[in-house]
């Protein structure tokens, strides 16, 4: 969110720390970090496994290929999620590939799966069994959740000029947060007074990210020159005194 | 050359068992200059190995192993071909520190076949080093010689930022007896390879030789030139080229990459910027020419010659 909010273009957090990337805006950059990652983990023998998720328009990137193909070749403990939302800003799915997504893997020589996006269950179930092949020194799985964005891309996006709203509203029908709010009741995991819990705490918890990002001061002027080099030459060493004075 | 390379990459890797070596033809092949030659034979195919040719996937893939620790240190198989990796490069493996305020060091250092003048198809003789000395994030290093070969891709290699290594391949078969060593000057220093009062002739990589070649043809007509080799395209040593340029008053700047924006602009605009009133003749730059690189019949017409460079020395002395 500093990222949105304009204070930094990555996260506040730590990559290491957290174990979770920063973000990578050119799509589809990031599932080769994810596999380089995960080469890495296979050298030092680490039980552990990298997941990178992408869309259905990164599919369509070099760099996805690139990234499947080195994930095959090296037997890489990577999973590729690739979240197949429908469209990528205004381009539809049957307008980023004639084939299916899902089954490229077998070209790169891993599985690959289809599930239904909008089932929780049903997604948490295929990254488990792909987490499960990593682990066991198997190599990477690509998964392709179908799902739909019911929103806008971003706010400078306006879905009129390309979509019915007709389809987004039959989207809403299958919406995976009602859909497994519907199943936990139906199952009796949960009842009335938990969810109202649940609902009260994601709701004070959102609205204290929100003020939390508005809040964020602008960064220091100097975390432009901080963090360019670990060993910064001369010359911009100069470049930070000019802006900073002193 | 090869040989200083290859005693460098081999005791790096001796050295840090966090070094990789990896990129195209790396592996059993030992390189299509042999660069990496008996490096997989000695430390494994874990630590040296072949990739598939992918160099986007090359880069990307040394930023994700950066996350983990690892060091790498990749080939791009000729200078042209590191293009599809500019991508990975210009965005990621020079930006990744920055993006997350310093946490995550890229310790990646690109080694590249680089420069013309062997009579190479098209796509195998450019000189890249523009885009990398501009973009933010990376360090540019260009030796001449087999020792400043071995001591530069030990610092690079040793570096916490990436570094892009451009090796002139006109160059790889110069046999010196040179003392391996890291000790010496550090990143960003250039050194003066020649001696001279008369004017200073500031070039780098395979042009390095050719300048001192024209500086002994015009030494025979009494012009002492001092030859500059930058060695650092990025950080640039400011100090050597402005402390040259108020010694001797007189500056050329030569590179095989086309004029427009090579790196003669830079160095022009520093000497401008620190010496301007020590100049005694405007400063001529003597390059490549604003063309695509020419076939090999041609490209003894396009790199700077002997006899260009020496015309241009003639000419700064004279004004």
């Amino acid at each position: 969110l500093a990222y949105h909010r304009g204070t930094w273009h990555g996260g506040p957090y730590d990559p290491r720390a957290t174990r979770f990337g920063p973000i990578c805006i050119p799509v589809a950059t990031q599932i080769v970090h994810a596999v380089g990652y995960a080469m890495g983990l296979a050298l030092d023998g680490t039980r552990a496994c990298s997941l990178a998720y992408f869309g259905d328009g990164s599919a369509s990137e070099g760099d996805f290929h690139e990234a499947a193909n080195l994930a095959g070749v090296f037997t890489a403990p990577a999973i590729l999620f690739c979240q197949n939302n429908g469209w990528a800003i205004s381009v539809p799915t049957e307008r980023q590939t004639a084939g299916e997504i899902f089954k490229r893997a077998e070209g790169y020589g891993f599985p690959g799966v289809r599930v239904d996006g909008n089932d929780v269950l049903a997604v948490y179930r295929a990254t488990r069994e792909a987490t499960a092949r990593a682990y066991a020194g198997e190599g990477p799985t690509l998964i392709e959740a179908l799902t739909y964005r019911i929103g806008a891309h971003s706010t400078a996006d306006d879905p009129g000029h390309y979509r019915d709203d007709d389809e987004v509203s039959a989207a809403r029908a299958f919406d995976p947060i009602v859909r497994f709010r519907s199943w936990l009741e139906g199952q009796g995991h949960v009842d009335d007074g938990l969810l109202a819990d649940w609902d009260a705490e994601i709701e004070s918890e959102v609205l204290a990210i929100r003020d939390g990002v508005i809040s964020q001061p602008d960064p220091p002027v100097e975390w432009m020159f901080d963090w360019t080099y670990a060993d910064p030459p001369t010359a911009l060493a100069e470049q930070r005194r000019e802006v900073l004075g002193g | 050359m090869v040989g200083a390379l290859n005693a460098a990459l081999r005791d790096a890797l001796r050295e840090d068992d966090r070094v990789l070596v990896f990129g195209e033809d790396v592996g059993r092949s030992g390189g299509v200059f042999r660069v990496t030659d008996g490096l997989q034979a000695e430390f494994g195919d874990r630590r040296v190995f072949d990739t598939p040719i992918s160099e986007a996937g090359i880069a990307g893939a040394a930023v994700g192993l950066a996350f983990g620790g690892w060091r790498s240190v990749v080939e791009m198989q000729f200078d042209a071909f590191s293009y599809p990796a500019l991508e990975q490069i210009v965005d990621h493996v020079a930006k990744m520190r920055e993006r997350t305020r310093g946490r995550v060091d890229m310790p990646i250092t690109i080694r590249m076949p680089a420069f013309g003048g062997i009579r190479g198809k098209e796509h195998h003789g450019e000189s890249p080093e523009t885009f990398y000395v501009h973009t933010a994030g990376l360090k540019v290093v260009t030796p001449s010689n087999p020792g400043d070969a071995y001591r530069l891709l030990r610092l690079a290699i040793a570096d916490p930022d990436p570094v892009v290594v451009l090796e002139p391949k006109a160059r790889y078969w110069t046999k010196q007896d040179a003392d391996l060593t890291t000790g010496g000057p550090g990143i960003g220093e250039g050194t003066v390879v020649r001696d001279g009062d008369a004017a200073t002739v500031f070039t780098y990589g395979s042009m390095v030789s050719r300048c001192l070649e024209a500086a002994s043809v015009v030494a025979d007509e009494g012009v002492a030139t001092r030859v500059v080799d930058l060695r650092w395209l990025s950080p640039l040593d400011t100090g050597l080229i402005a402390r040259c340029v108020r010694e001797t008053g007189r500056a050329v700047v030569v590179h095989e990459a086309p004029k427009t924006l090579g790196l003669g602009a830079e160095v022009t605009a520093r000497i401008v910027e620190e010496a301007f009133d020590f100049l005694e003749a405007p400063v001529r730059r003597v390059t490549g020419y604003d063309v695509p690189y020419p076939p090999a019949a041609l490209e003894h017409h396009y790199l700077p010659s002997v006899e260009r460079i020496a015309d241009a020395v003639r000419g700064v002395v004279a004004y």
